[in-house]
């Protein structure tokens, strides 16, 4: 289990002072002028150097990204953009950093920029999280007035402003290009890649578009070294790691853990363990909504990080929030009310997309009644597939895998639902 | 200061959107912060700003209204005195949040999205507040409210309509 001293976000349940004066005391900004000197090649190094993989669910490698953005300017200025539009089901990590720890990420935006050049960054948070706004919109103001904002913030010599933008109820603003059209004042319709962001990103300028954790982590790492940070986890998935469980267990919480912890301690440790013991566990959602679910039974022993869970399990870590689900759960409906959300989301630019997620859904629809041919079952896996990797952006893979990840490990289940309502035994099985 | 769709008189609207738009014209990617302003003065986006917007900014109007119909938060017509907007998240789901949905549209007698005859309250579905701690979850104008029963949303309602 992760010692107290090595945790990064020293306030996330909001239990301690969360002015500046009391991120001050937790040891957030601290040196910071001090990191900022030593230079920008340093800064990316020491980001490689720990292995930090980004935290919004595709987990590519923090460090490499913010090397691709040009060392000398054009002429054009740089961004950096943070993506505070958390709205996938089951996610709710950021909320805690931005709602209890703001100065993490304050200070992490302030090192990140000047690493990338970029004299501005934009934090777009999802218009729903109110509370949030305010508490980040504070702090803001609060880092201001102490002068670590501003022309020569925190006395490092870099002239440096953070904006809060704030979105208006669009799932899809997640995603990095939507989110830069978005804020340029468009509709939220993801863009073509390339070219990249870092080439030609907000107003055709060098973008980096980072999640709030990948951000918030950086001047702790920094502090304490690349090595520190590389200490914990598995190869290649190194780190701590804020993982959010809900679903079925006896105490659902948010909590920062070494990566690679593996599933039954992380439960067992901070979750009081499922409920109605491991005999009831049915299947995990170990990654957020968009990716496959697992059987229950492969998850005890599971190693929870990027590459254990994509290669072994056929999953993913993605945000690391892990929705658990118990017997008693109708897993064929809770999936069909995920495809109800990605219908619901869809921006219907691109036709496989829009009009695929819809028919999906009301296939879905039908099968959590039984009321289908055992053969649509293969159709629907078909379709799915046309979906995936066909459209601009990753809503159409994050539609197309929980469905994929249902058939893959219960098909049985829709079977069986399916065969009881041709016999009309279906009263039993129509579990609500 | 909300108005009704009557009586958004043209001049009113004129001054107002030419003001809003001098105001923030000049910042990057001003479409959205405008749009915002204007639900905030009028409580909706009036459809005749939109040429003045598109002519302003330079855009298509059909890009301006685009936009307007994008994002759910803008609304094309006037909603009631109060916005009651009640969590549909699973969180929410999970603790009752659909029975206390239900019960509201049999109070209010009205829909998702629609306005009660007397103006008083109109309904909305929001996809989590980030309060899944205390679900059920919703929002009255500007406030939240947590762990919310249909015998507190009613008090707060009723204190409105004084």
């Amino acid at each position: 289990m992760l010692k107290d001293e090595d945790r990064i976000f020293t306030n996330i349940y909001g239990m301690h002072d969360r002015t500046l004066k009391g991120a001050q005391s937790r040891g957030h900004w601290d040196g910071t002028a001090g990191l900022i000197q030593k230079g920008r090649d340093w800064i990316i190094d020491e980001m490689k150097a720990s292995g930090l993989r980004g935290r919004g669910g595709a987990g590519f490698p923090t460090g490499l990204k913010w090397s691709f953005m040009p060392k000398e300017s054009d002429g054009r200025p740089a961004y950096l953009v943070v993506n505070a539009d958390e709205s996938e089901p089951g996610t709710c990590k950021d909320r805690e950093i931005m709602r209890h720890d703001p100065h993490t990420l304050i200070e992490g935006c302030l090192v990140a920029s000047f690493a990338m050049n970029a004299h501005a960054c934009y934090i777009y948070i999802r218009g729903e999280y109110i509370r949030e706004r305010e508490a980040l919109q504070a702090a803001i103001d609060e880092a201001y007035e102490a002068g670590l904002l501003g022309k020569n913030a925190a006395g490092s010599g870099w002239d440096f402003d953070l904006y809060l933008h704030h979105g208006a109820g669009a799932y899809i603003c997640g995603e990095e290009t939507a989110l830069l059209e978005s804020l340029e004042g468009k509709k939220g319709m993801p863009r073509m890649k390339p070219p990249f962001p870092a080439g030609a990103g907000l107003y055709g300028c060098p973008t980096t578009v980072n999640n709030v954790e990948s951000i918030a982590v950086v001047p702790t790492i920094l502090r304490r070294g690349a090595s520190w940070f590389a200490g914990f986890g598995r190869q290649n998935n190194a780190g701590t790691k804020l993982f959010a469980v809900s679903g079925h267990v006896n105490n659902p919480c948010v909590v920062e853990e070494a990566m690679s912890i593996t599933f039954e301690e992380l439960i067992e440790k901070h979750c009081g363990g499922i409920r109605g013991g491991w005999d009831n566990l049915k299947a995990v959602i170990p990654g957020g909504s968009s990716v496959p679910c697992v059987r229950g039974e492969s998850m005890r022993d599971a190693i929870m990080d990027f590459d254990y869970l994509r290669g072994e399990l056929g999953s993913g870590l993605g945000t690391a929030a892990v929705i658990v689900m118990d017997k008693q759960t109708d897993i064929i409906k809770a999936i069909w009310r995920l495809a109800k959300f990605y219908k619901h989301e869809s921006c219907g630019q691109c036709t496989p997309c829009r009009e695929g997620t819809g028919w999906m859904m009301r296939v879905m629809e039908r099968l959590v009644r039984g009321e289908a041919e055992v053969e649509e079952i293969d159709m629907l896996f078909d379709v799915t597939k046309q979906v995936e990797g066909h459209t601009i952006c990753a809503l159409g893979d994050a539609a197309a895998w929980p469905i994929q990840g249902l058939i893959r490990n219960f098909r049985d289940e829709i079977e069986d639902r399916i065969k009881a309502q041709k016999s009309g035994r279906s009263g039993a099985m129509a579990a609500e | 200061m909300r108005m009704d769709a009557a009586n958004v008189a043209e001049d009113v609207l004129k001054t107002s959107t030419d003001r809003i738009l001098s105001d923030l014209e000049g910042l990057e990617g001003p479409l959205l912060p405008i749009l915002h302003a204007l639900q905030d003065e009028f409580g909706f986006v009036p459809q005749q700003a939109v040429p003045l917007i598109a002519e302003r900014l330079n855009l298509g109007k059909a890009e301006v209204a685009g936009v307007i119909s994008f994002y759910h938060d803008f609304r094309a017509a006037p909603a009631g005195r109060r916005v009651l907007r009640v969590c549909r998240a699973e969180a929410c789901q999970s603790m009752g949040g659909n029975e206390l949905a239900q019960r509201l549209q049999e109070r209010l007698g009205i829909g998702w999205g629609e306005t009660t005859p007397d103006g008083a309250v109109t309904l909305e579905p929001v996809y989590c507040l980030g309060l899944c701690a205390c679900a059920p979850a919703v929002q009255v104008d500007g406030d939240l409210l947590g762990r919310a029963d249909i015998d507190r949303i009613e008090t707060i309602l009723s204190e409105a309509a004084r």
